[in-house]
């Protein structure tokens, strides 16, 4: 019998490129990631590192011109990328595992009232809806019982409460623009929680919004997941974010993680040169700005072995020759580098 | 300029640029050699009643027509007209309509409105239809046709231009060449024209095919230059007795105004492609 | 309320536009060397025959003074009298509008129903075959003569193998008048021959009038899409698992659309100037032809009250265009 396994997302060796005009970007080379059932994890790392793309895989979005040369996606225990696509569609994607999108302005279609695409997402993900149900020809002329759909918009009212949207019974009228964007990425939040998900993917979802919103929607947000015991997946480059909202961070650079550590290690026993200089480079008050020497490397052409190490002062010949393998700090703690930083942190 | 040639080499890449750079390089050359390449050379002007309505055969390419005349060599030296009233129409709209353009973009005062309710007027109707108004009253020849395009097509230009101008005028490099003191006329033809330039190219382009195909309708209806001359629409015009029998005199004239007016939109699609750096390409990023 | 203020506007402006447009084309029609007044009197006039001839007509007065005249005669709704017909032009025009109409909402419809499924096929198979076949057909009908395209027409379905009609727009006698749109009327009238015979005689033009019309629309359908999809809104919904084509036919066509709206007004130019030889060539007794006789018969009136006319209902399409785009986008500000 195999062994319980208490992670809910198994992302092992991930290997993703993309095909461009100016040749074949490799965007995720080997990642490994884990979540675990009602964690919070971080993925945190500079524009361009590829968290995006990694989520997008997990959801089974990516754009026509990728391609997956490896690895696999366990989800529940089963491998995503081996699925039957219409099951992937239909039971995965907005329904186990749901998405809050990094821009609250655009992501809903201007267009339609919120009720309605309210009503979209529901008559499709609703926990009420019975597994064997159809989709119709290509989405159209399927049905959606009055009785269900009276229980569902119920509910919804009732999440949209939980968000604190003002005056929810009447939110179902009005259309995205008469919404400010902290309201509709609380719409967002709730219209990701109806499905009843076991995991939430969160693509910067505070990074378009107000500092001052920033915090309010971090706390609901992170109130709501642990009430219902959901796992997220938190992208983001800003580290005090990711610092308010996750149990672990993992760090990305150029494609690659480097680092994954609880909250409290990672901030307190960063180990990877990369994650050091990271946290060096938040301002404090009293000492000047420290930044990291050198750019991110094109992904077409990445540097071979570890891709930080052109910008690494701890580099020798292995770093450039073969990516280091996943090695222990402690529990919890994983890291990818053949030179570690020992020392605690700064003061 | 060496931007020119990068131009080029980015059209050569496209095939559907390419093929319409090659039907238009055909057809300059056929307009300029037709003597050389035409089977009956003498023959286009001439009445020759035994030879009427010949269908094609190695002697006639693509039979004769009404005349007893060999209708390919009617089409080679008809590509001529065609040229002649396509460059000359277009040409004289884009140097009407540029100037006035960029004068009443530039201008913030009640000269640039005037000038775009003028050139409204002569938008109020589809382009045809003026024509055919202006053709009518001035008698068919080339030159009432080639005045009436070039009066219906000029506010083309107009408006592209107005609205670059508008835009540009917005721009940080136009208002740090003001604020230093460059005279308009500098900034104008210096800083402002070159932007424009791409959309006029484009535009220029495509306005031949259309220039083309409203030419030819006006030939059709007996507006264009008369007969005997060797004018496309026209000759169709004048199969049209004659059919179905005599197949060949109404598709030849047609596949040759198809053939060029294609080469005219491939090539402006494509330098529309290569030239407006507005355009993005979908996908391909992350 | 702001509808209101642009409809005013919009009236507003089409009143000196006319007018402008008239003074371009009289001024140009009187300012020719050739002198139709004796092309008028005929042959054997003599000279003071046609100076009278001149006097009669008021073509002696001065320009800007028969410019007012004109305009004043235009004011009370008179278009003039055709030199042929010797009716009033507006009469000429009113009886053959229905012809016209018909044929070119048939078009329109043709053009629109067709192409906007092909465009947005087309958008959703970027470079594919489909794709570039769809171009390829696009650019094509861009570049065709519609009147040769209806001659070749003619010459394959009419005379070849005889399976449409020739012309016309029925053989027999019309049905009884009630709109004057013969769909209409013989589907009212219940004599269902009659309506296929009426079907059957406006396949060959409607389509030949609708198929440049219907490149365009494929090629704006198809970038209006194309451009939609990148848009966030359909990131979310396909993250989030709604079926893939309730979003290209519900959602993403809707956004899209608004832009090919507004093309309708473009659409009715491209139908409208194609009605004039597409008129001619299949002998369909609507506006287009009867401008196209007035050519011929030199018949200055005619031709003047045609262009007038056209100036007047493209204006008016314009407006409801601008309206309609106004309705349909609930943003209220500009997309």
């Amino acid at each position: 019998m195999p062994a319980p396994d208490d992670n809910l997302l198994d992302v092992e060796n991930l290997r993703v490129s993309f095909g461009t005009e100016r040749g074949v970007a490799k965007v995720l080379d080997g990642v490994n990631l884990t979540i675990r059932r009602g964690e919070i994890m971080g993925l945190v790392g500079e524009s361009g590192c590829g968290k995006t793309t990694l989520a997008r895989a997990i959801l089974g979005i990516l754009p026509s011109n990728a391609q997956h040369e490896a690895g696999s996606i366990r989800f529940g225990g089963e491998d995503l990328l081996k699925m039957p696509h219409h099951r992937v569609d239909d039971q995965i994607r907005g329904r186990r595992i749901t998405f809050i999108p990094q821009d609250p302005f655009a992501s809903f279609n201007p267009l339609f009232r919120i009720g309605s695409q309210a009503r979209e997402v529901m008559k499709w993900k609703s926990p009420r809806r019975p597994e064997n149900a159809g989709r119709g020809l290509f989405g159209f002329f399927s049905r959606y019982p009055r009785a269900r759909r009276k229980a569902d918009e119920a509910d919804a009212v009732e999440m949209m409460r939980t968000v604190q949207i003002p005056r929810a019974d009447e939110a179902f009228d009005k259309l995205p623009h008469e919404f400010s964007g902290g309201q509709r990425q609380r719409l967002m939040i709730a219209l990701a929680l109806m499905p009843q998900p076991d995991l939430v993917i969160a693509d910067e979802p505070t990074t378009a919004l107000d500092v001052t919103i920033q915090a309010q929607i971090l706390k609901l947000l992170k109130r709501l997941v642990k009430e219902r015991g959901v796992s997220v997946l938190f992208t983001t480059h800003d580290l005090g974010t990711a610092y308010e909202i996750c149990d672990r961070i993992t760090v990305m650079y150029a494609g690659q993680e480097v680092e994954m550590a609880p909250v409290g290690d990672f901030f307190q026993r960063p180990s990877h040169p990369y994650t050091v200089r990271l946290l060096e480079s938040l301002p404090k008050p009293g000492r000047e700005l420290r930044e990291i020497g050198g750019e991110i490397p094109g992904l077409i052409d990445p540097p071979a072995g570890c891709r930080f190490h052109p910008r690494c002062t701890h580099a020798t010949d292995i770093c450039r020759m073969e990516r280091p393998a996943t090695t222990s700090v402690s529990a919890a703690h994983a890291l990818r580098c053949y030179h570690p930083v020992g020392a605690t942190v700064l003061p | 300029m060496s931007t020119a040639i990068d131009v080029l080499r980015k059209l050569l890449r496209d095939p559907a640029a390419a093929v319409g750079l090659l039907i238009i390089l055909l057809l300059v050359l056929i307009a300029i050699f037709a003597p050389l390449l035409a089977t009956h050379p003498e023959a286009i002007w001439d009445m020759n009643p035994r030879q009427r309505l010949l269908p094609p055969s190695d002697m006639y390419v693509f039979g004769t027509d009404r005349m007893g005349a060999d209708i390919y060599s009617r089409i080679l030296f008809g590509a001529r007209i065609t040229m002649v009233i396509a460059s000359v129409a277009v040409g004289a709209a884009l140097l009407i309509g540029v100037p006035i353009g960029l004068i009443s973009g530039w201008t913030q005062n009640w000269l640039g409105e005037v000038l775009m309710r003028v050139s409204d007027i002569f938008l109020a109707v589809p382009q045809i239809v003026l024509a055919i108004a202006i053709s009518q009253t001035l008698g068919p020849s080339i030159e009432n046709v080639i005045l009436a395009l070039s009066v219906t097509y000029w506010p083309w230009f107009t408006r592209l231009v107005h609205a670059e101008v508008r835009s540009l005028k917005n721009e940080t490099f136009i208002e740090a060449a003001i604020a230093l003191g460059v005279p308009t006329w500098r900034i104008i033809l210096l800083h402002v024209l070159p932007n424009v330039a791409s959309p006029i190219i484009v535009r220029t382009s495509i306005g031949m095919g259309f220039t083309i195909l409203t030419a030819s309708a006006l030939g059709f209806l007996g507006l264009g230059a008369p007969p005997p001359a060797p004018e496309w629409g026209r000759m169709i015009a004048e199969s049209r007795e004659f059919l179905p029998q005599a197949w060949w005199y109404a598709l030849a004239p047609g596949l040759a105004i198809f053939l060029v007016v294609m080469g005219f939109n491939l090539l402006g699609d494509g330098l529309r492609d290569v030239l407006d750096p507005r355009i993005r390409r979908a996908g391909a990023r992350r | 309320m702001r509808i209101l203020a642009l409809i005013l506007q919009r009236i507003a402006w089409l009143v000196p536009t006319l007018a402008g447009l008239v003074a371009v084309v009289f001024f140009i029609s009187r300012v020719i060397p050739a002198d139709p007044v004796s092309k008028l009197a005929g042959e054997t006039a003599s000279r003071a025959q046609i100076e009278l001839l001149r006097q009669k007509l008021g073509l002696d007065r001065p320009l800007l003074v028969q410019l007012a005249d004109y305009y004043r005669q235009l004011l009370s709704g008179d278009l003039g009298t055709s030199l042929f017909t010797t009716r009033p032009v507006w009469d000429d025009l009113y009886a053959r509008l229905p012809a016209t109409i018909e044929l070119t909402i048939v078009a329109m419809i043709i053009a629109v129903v067709i192409g906007i499924p092909l465009g947005v096929v087309s958008a959703l198979y970027r470079n594919t075959i489909i794709d570039h076949l769809l171009r390829i057909i696009t650019v094509a009908g861009l570049a065709v003569a519609s009147f040769w395209l209806a001659l070749v027409l003619q010459l394959y379905f009419a005379m070849d193998l005889g399976w449409l009609p020739l012309q016309a727009r029925i053989t027999g006698f019309p049905p009884p008048s009630i709109t004057g749109f013969y769909i209409v009327d013989t589907l009212m009238e219940g004599n269902f021959t009659r309506f296929r015979n009426v079907v059957a005689h406006l396949t060959l033009p409607a389509f030949t009038l609708a198929f440049p019309a219907l490149a365009t629309v494929v090629r704006f359908t198809r970038a209006g899409v194309l451009e939609t999809l990148q848009k966030n809104f359909v990131v979310y919904q396909r993250a989030m698992g709604i079926p893939s084509g309730l979003i290209v036919w519900k959602y993403v066509l809707r956004n899209s659309l608004i832009s090919t709206v507004t093309q309708i007004g473009l659409l009715f130019g491209i139908l409208l100037a194609g009605a004039v030889v597409i008129e001619t060539v299949f002998q369909w007794p609507g506006i287009g032809a009867y401008a196209f006789e007035a050519i011929l018969q030199s018949d200055y009136a005619a031709v003047m009250g045609f262009t007038v006319y056209a100036g007047a209902v493209f204006g008016i399409v314009n407006l409801v265009v601008d309206i309609g785009h106004a309705i349909l986008d609930p943003r209220g500000a500009g997309a």
